[in-house]
């Protein structure tokens, strides 16, 4: 398993503005073969780089050309590749993402952008009917390389209809793959292996991390799907967390550690493919688990982990796996309801420390 | 002779719109003519293999050979059978609900992979893992056999975005029922279709029942094609789906229009004498409605027509359905003689490579 690859916070030194002002995919070089990028600017710069490589991929959904995107994420390629390949569509999740499954049967490599993956639920036959069982029903005479993007989770107060978190929902059902980074550096690398190889893939993003700024290589690296990274090392307890729940999990490390609590971060990356053997491998060492997610408890990748864990770990645990997930209600509005109901680092702190029974 | 269908002497049971007949009307001896002995007769045999196919498979079902659904097109060859004579194979691609069986042989796949994959053999089109609603084939541009009733109408409309940003020259035709038009992916595919100029044709199979239930009970308007396509600023053909000779010929305009970068919308007014799938007895119609449609058999149509201009005699009509009649039972043969999938199959293709 790698070490954290490169320092995540802070920077070396902050953008003062959101990049360059008209294509989004160009980080600001700081020498040494190193860049200051975004969240936002990594996923473009895989895309700008992918797309140049590889003619047969475009990009459709709502606002991703004139618009540059909802979120900027698909900033200048409209500029770039033109209208042919940056495709901006009616509202129609529903139809797009069939017109994408088509394509993909015929020749092309298409990238569609959900606004958020609360939209995606319009296209809900589409993903799971037709995208996730092509390969299976035609004995895998046709392949689907589709990716399925935007961000995913709690926006900022956006309240009941607008903060769903889709990672259990599509890791569910075979023949989809799930990645949701952390990180700029993780999602460059991910989306150009989701852009290379022949499966539909469920890339979820997270509004609040599109400014998340990271150095990363300049030069070409992948991540692969199904390895998991260590945000964090520590020896009490390990923290399995996913997409902005990283980010709470390291808050909530630095906090226990000034109790004398050192908290492992262990951050899958891929949910689906999921790599259970460096959660195991963490847990051999810590002997305790808490994991933290923005989806649901009930049916949870927390219940996954919990079960898998029983099978690889169940002499190794001192403790109860705690799971740390989006309370079971919808989003509310109200700032201190919110806040209660995300998987936030006060939540994640008396997990842990339950889990180590203090 | 100029033909108008027998279809509009029956009693529309449909509501109150103000549709007048859209029918497409043609001269059936020069539209035979210009489609050609040998084409003719090539079409006519496809649509007895259709036929011959299917009674087989049903046969099968109460043998338990063949299990699951078993949605039968018999009473609609003429429809499919007009429309993908049309079709190049590694150009274009068709794409239809579940009752796929008769595109997947009118496309040239081996009539013994079909019935091998109804019994659920390793043998089968696609390995076994399918069945009956699910034929494809990569080769010859068949999309599926899809089984959510609307599902497949996107995804052919994407096949005429590739068609269209690959310059191929090449066009979809997506087939659906009745029942699948008021699904909210028949709007989103026909709206983007016409937007982006797709060289998509839309042929809806109006064959008066979606599952149990009558058309006008469940689409507001009579003539759906008719009425529909102003609505995306599409071309809309209408014509009796029992009638092989309007069908090729309003395909062949269809296509024409579509190659040149525009959608069309298409309603077929056809028929089916099975129920909705092979456990459906259809008690929502009566036994004179099915009489009167059996009057009108397209396979029949055909048949006479080329009798009567001295294209077939009556012993070569025997002769080419022993021939189809033979076929059929090589399928059959062939599938019971194959092996069952291997378990070691069970999870492969979940992904691809």
């Amino acid at each position: 398993m790698p070490a954290v690859l490169t320092p995540l916070l802070p920077p070396r030194r902050q953008l003062l503005a959101p990049g360059d002002p008209i294509n989004g995919h160009k980080g600001v070089d700081l020498g040494d073969g190193m860049q200051l990028v975004s969240m936002r600017m990594a996923i473009c710069q895989a895309l700008f780089e992918e797309m140049t490589a590889n003619d047969k991929i475009f990009v459709m959904g709502e606002e991703v050309a004139e618009y540059n995107g909802a979120y900027k994420v698909t900033k200048g390629l409209l500029d770039i590749f033109g209208a042919k390949r940056v495709v901006d569509t009616p509202i129609t999740e529903s139809g797009f993402t069939g017109i994408a499954v088509g394509a993909a049967m015929t020749g092309l490599r298409p990238v569609i952008e959900y606004m958020s993956w609360n939209f995606s639920m319009v296209a809900f036959d589409q993903i799971i009917s037709n995208a996730s069982k092509m390969s299976y029903m035609t004995g895998g005479m046709f392949s689907i390389p589709l990716v399925m993007r935007g961000p995913n989770g709690a926006g900022p107060r956006v309240s009941s209809q607008h903060s769903h978190a889709v990672e259990a929902l599509y890791s569910h059902f075979p023949g989809l793959i799930v990645v949701s980074p952390s990180t700029p550096y993780d999602a460059k690398g991910l989306m150009k292996t989701a852009l290379r190889q022949n499966n539909p893939v469920c890339f979820l993003e997270n509004e609040l991390l599109y400014n998340l700024q990271q150095e990363i290589p300049i030069g070409e690296y992948t991540v692969p799907f199904g390895v998991a990274d260590l945000k964090r090392q520590g020896k009490d307890c390990t923290i399995v967390a996913i997409n902005r729940c990283v980010i709470w999990a390291l808050e909530a490390a630095e906090a226990l550690a000034k109790e004398g609590i050192e908290c492992e971060v262990v951050d899958p990356r891929s949910i689906k493919p999921l790599d259970i053997g460096a959660i195991s491998d963490s847990v051999r060492k810590t002997n305790r688990c808490v994991v933290v997610e923005e989806c649901y408890q009930t049916g949870g990748v927390g219940a996954e982990i919990c079960a898998q864990l029983m099978q690889t770990c169940f002499d190794d645990l001192d403790a109860p796996v705690e799971r740390v997930t989006t309370t079971e209600n919808p989003m509310p509005y109200a700032e201190n309801l919110e806040n209660e109901t995300l998987p936030k680092p006060h939540r994640i702190i008396a997990a842990v420390k339950k889990a180590c029974y203090r | 002779m100029v033909t108008t269908s027998e279809l509009t002497q029956k009693p529309s049971s449909a509501g109150t719109t103000a549709d007048s007949s859209p029918l497409y009307r043609i001269d059936q001896d020069q539209v035979r003519e210009e489609i050609g002995t040998e084409r003719l007769l090539k079409m006519y045999r496809q649509m007895l293999l259709i036929r011959r196919f299917e009674e087989q498979a049903e046969q099968q079902t109460k043998t338990r050979k063949i299990a699951g659904f078993l949605h039968l097109y018999i009473g609609q060859e003429a429809v499919a059978t007009g429309f993908l004579e049309h079709l190049s194979p590694g150009r274009d691609s068709a794409v239809t609900s579940y009752r796929c069986h008769a595109q997947a042989l009118l496309l040239g796949i081996d009539p013994k992979e079909l019935m091998a994959e109804l019994y659920g053999k390793v043998t089968g089109n696609v390995k076994g893992k399918g069945g009956s609603m699910h034929f494809f084939s990569k080769e010859k541009g068949l999309l599926g056999g899809h089984g959510i009733v609307g599902g497949q109408i996107p995804v052919g409309t994407g096949a005429g975005f590739s068609a269209k940003y690959l310059g191929s020259g090449g066009a979809s035709v997506v087939f659906m029922g009745d029942g699948a038009t008021p699904q909210g992916t028949f709007h989103e595919s026909l709206n983007m279709a016409s937007l982006w100029n797709l060289p998509v044709v839309y042929v809806i199979e109006n064959n008066q029942y979606g599952m149990g239930t009558a058309c006008a009970r469940a689409v507001s308007v009579e003539n759906i094609a008719a009425a529909k396509a102003p609505g995306y600023g599409m071309q809309a053909f209408t014509f009796d789906g029992l009638d092989l000779f309007a069908s090729w010929k309003v395909a062949q305009q269809a296509l024409a229009i579509a190659r040149a970068g525009r959608p069309v919308l298409i309603e077929a007014k056809t028929y089916r004498y099975r129920g909705h799938s092979a456990s459906d007895a259809a008690l929502y119609r009566t036994k004179e409605e099915l009489e009167h449609y059996k009057t009108l058999d397209p396979i029949d149509r055909v048949q006479k027509a080329l009798i009567d201009c001295g294209w077939l005699s009556a012993k070569g009509a025997e002769e080419l359905y022993e021939q189809v009649a033979e076929q059929v039972q090589e399928a059959l043969t062939f599938s019971d003689e194959s092996a069952l999938p291997p378990l070691s199959d069970l999870q492969t293709h979940v992904f691809a490579d």
